[in-house]
């Protein structure tokens, strides 16, 4: 097994036309855990990925494996696994598939039906990739991350597709890389999908980073705050406004900021105005995530 | 070597290539022995030929075997061109480049040995392809009791020339891939350029001198002067002066080598998404 290395993104811009998909992002992977490279569709997740591995120029800055772009890597398959879309040839088998790319890196072929055994594809083996679902393509996709037994994985959107014990055995297996000593970085658009198996988390949004840390640090960037409603949301407003609080109105209320309901209450007490709901709002992870990618209006 | 390894795995694992070669063998099957026998039998009955309205008689002192020999390559070439632009084009049409050069970032090095696996499947093809021709022609010829030609150096010349020429069509097939990505666009090109286009310049070219002299550079031409023979030159289409058999040679090399230069430049080198 090749040792994990970081991967470094420094100053990382692209883009397409006039348009910015990736804007001056900087951030470091380090072996030994799982992160999550987070951000809602459009973001230039994926773009980022390509770029770090030479599918697409950056228009300025540098994205690397502790120093060394992918396309100057001796060699790659046995350094980085990466799965970016579960794209493949309908007509070949995945055996075949997989021997393809193990001739062109110069891998022994017996690693073919090692790595379709690690990803429990062996019984389909010799099935042509036209009939397989979405959940076997990605199986396929991370076979063919294994190859080389490489130290590092970059796995776009792995879970997208999976079934729910597929779900539980990627999370199993992105774990077991990780505590091998490999460096992961594994991306998603939602943060529900991979909160249970990353421990580092990159957030970024219209190609900015927005949070690089570990996960729990993401839980306490966000203070709690009240939902507060009424029958009559005017009243209710005017009341809030009296009491100097800040607020958005929201779907099921108005969304306070202020931790503590009773304030809210003694300010609708103080208005005058009938309640018809008052309680904490439960600060997750999902809505600090929102919050930081911009999402958190729409609620 | 381990690109070349991997682009004959990539051919070789899908049906394509077998589909192309029995449909390349059943067409020169077709014209090779159904030609031979009748021109065999043209030139056996003239009288009964010229009254059935057989303006394809052959003019006295042609040699039948070669001329029924080349259409290996004379309407065969199609195929190998087919198969070259295939390799580029479906790797764009189903996207697995992405893989290709995460296993091989140096793109320079994947075409390169698209380009050199495509001449030796092209050979292939081509040796397919004259098998088909000298069988099936040779039966009809001797069944009409009309030299073969088998026992002649002339002919393994040209059917050396032809698998040549078969070889360098696959490679001009990478040329076009790479230029035209677009899987559709390629295949509608191929057809309609080697089938109605080069046909039609061929005839217009031979109208005077100085198209001529230009016509006999358009690929088909170039490809029929290095086989030696075509059913082109009896048929009076572009019956001027070809190049020599080396000429030919070279302005195949030279389409291919200048198509897969400037498509490697170009569409090769975008960014993969």
């Amino acid at each position: 097994m090749a040792s994990g290395i970081p991967i470094e993104i420094s100053g990382l811009s692209k883009h397409f036309g006039p348009v910015t998909a990736v804007d001056d992002l900087s951030f470091t992977v380090q072996p030994g855990k799982v992160t999550g490279f987070l951000g809602p569709n459009g973001a230039g997740k994926t773009t980022t990925l390509r770029v770090l591995l030479g599918l697409e120029r950056a228009s300025a800055g540098t994205a690397t494996f502790d120093g060394t772009p992918y396309s100057a890597l001796p060699r790659p398959l046995e350094t980085v696994g990466a799965a970016l879309d579960a794209n493949f040839h309908p007509g070949r088998t995945a055996r075949n598939h997989l021997k393809v790319y193990a001739t062109a890196t110069g891998l022994s072929s017996s690693r073919v039906p090692a790595v379709l055994e690690q990803v429990g594809m062996s019984d389909y083996a010799d099935r042509r990739v036209g009939g397989y679902s979405l959940g076997m393509r990605q199986r396929l996709a991370l076979a063919y991350t294994l190859l080389g037994d490489p130290g590092v994985f970059v796995l776009d959107e792995p879970i997208n597709g999976l079934d729910p014990e597929g779900i539980k055995w990627i999370r199993g297996f992105l774990q077991n890389l990780a505590r091998e000593g490999r460096t992961v970085l594994v991306s998603s658009h939602l943060l529900s999908e991979v909160q249970q198996s990353v421990d580092e988390v990159v957030i970024i949004a219209k190609g900015r980073l927005m949070k690089s840390g570990t996960l729990s640090s993401l839980e306490l960037d966000s203070a709690p705050r009240t939902i507060a409603d009424s029958p009559d949301r005017p009243a209710l407003a005017a009341a809030l406004e009296a009491a100097g609080l800040e607020y958005t109105e929201g779907r099921s209320g108005f969304i306070v900021d202020e931790p503590d309901p009773a304030r809210v209450g003694h300010a609708a007490f103080v208005g005058g105005v009938e309640l018809a709901a008052l309680h904490r709002l439960r600060s997750g992870l999902e809505e600090s995530f929102l919050s930081l990618v911009g999402g958190g209006e729409e609620s | 070597m381990r690109a070349i390894g991997s682009e004959f795995q990539k051919v070789f694992t899908t049906r394509m290539w077998w589909l192309l070669a029995i449909l390349l063998a059943a067409y020169v099957a077709f014209m090779s022995g159904g030609l031979g026998a009748f021109l065999g039998w043209a030139s056996e009955n003239p009288d009964a030929a010229a009254s059935a309205g057989g303006s394809t008689t052959v003019p006295p002192g042609t040699e039948l075997a070669p001329l029924i020999y080349s259409f290996a390559s004379s309407v065969g070439y199609v195929f190998p061109v087919l198969l070259g632009a295939l390799a580029v084009t479906g790797e764009f049409r189903h996207k697995t480049l992405t893989p290709t050069f995460l296993a091989e970032p140096h793109r320079t090095v994947v075409l390169s040995a698209k380009f050199i696996s495509q001449l030796v499947i092209g050979a292939g093809l081509g040796v397919v392809a004259f098998a088909v021709s000298v069988g099936a022609g040779a039966a009809a010829l001797a069944a009409f009791g009309l030299d073969t030609g088998l026992d002649s150096s002339d002919t393994w010349a040209l059917v050396g020339r032809g698998v040549l020429a078969m070889a360098l069509w696959g490679a001009i097939g990478v040329g076009l891939g790479v230029l035209v990505v677009n899987q559709v666009a390629a295949i509608v090109i191929v057809i309609a350029f080697t089938q109605f286009l080069e046909p039609i310049l061929r005839v217009v070219a031979s109208l005077s001198d100085v198209t001529a002299s230009i016509g006999r550079f358009l690929p088909g031409a170039a490809s029929d002067a290095l086989v030696g023979a075509s059913f082109y030159n009896i048929a009076s289409l572009g019956s001027t002066d070809t190049l020599e058999w080396w000429q030919g040679g070279l302005v195949l090399l030279g389409i291919a080598v200048v198509a897969t230069v400037i498509g490697g430049a170009t569409t090769w080198r975008r960014d993969v998404s």
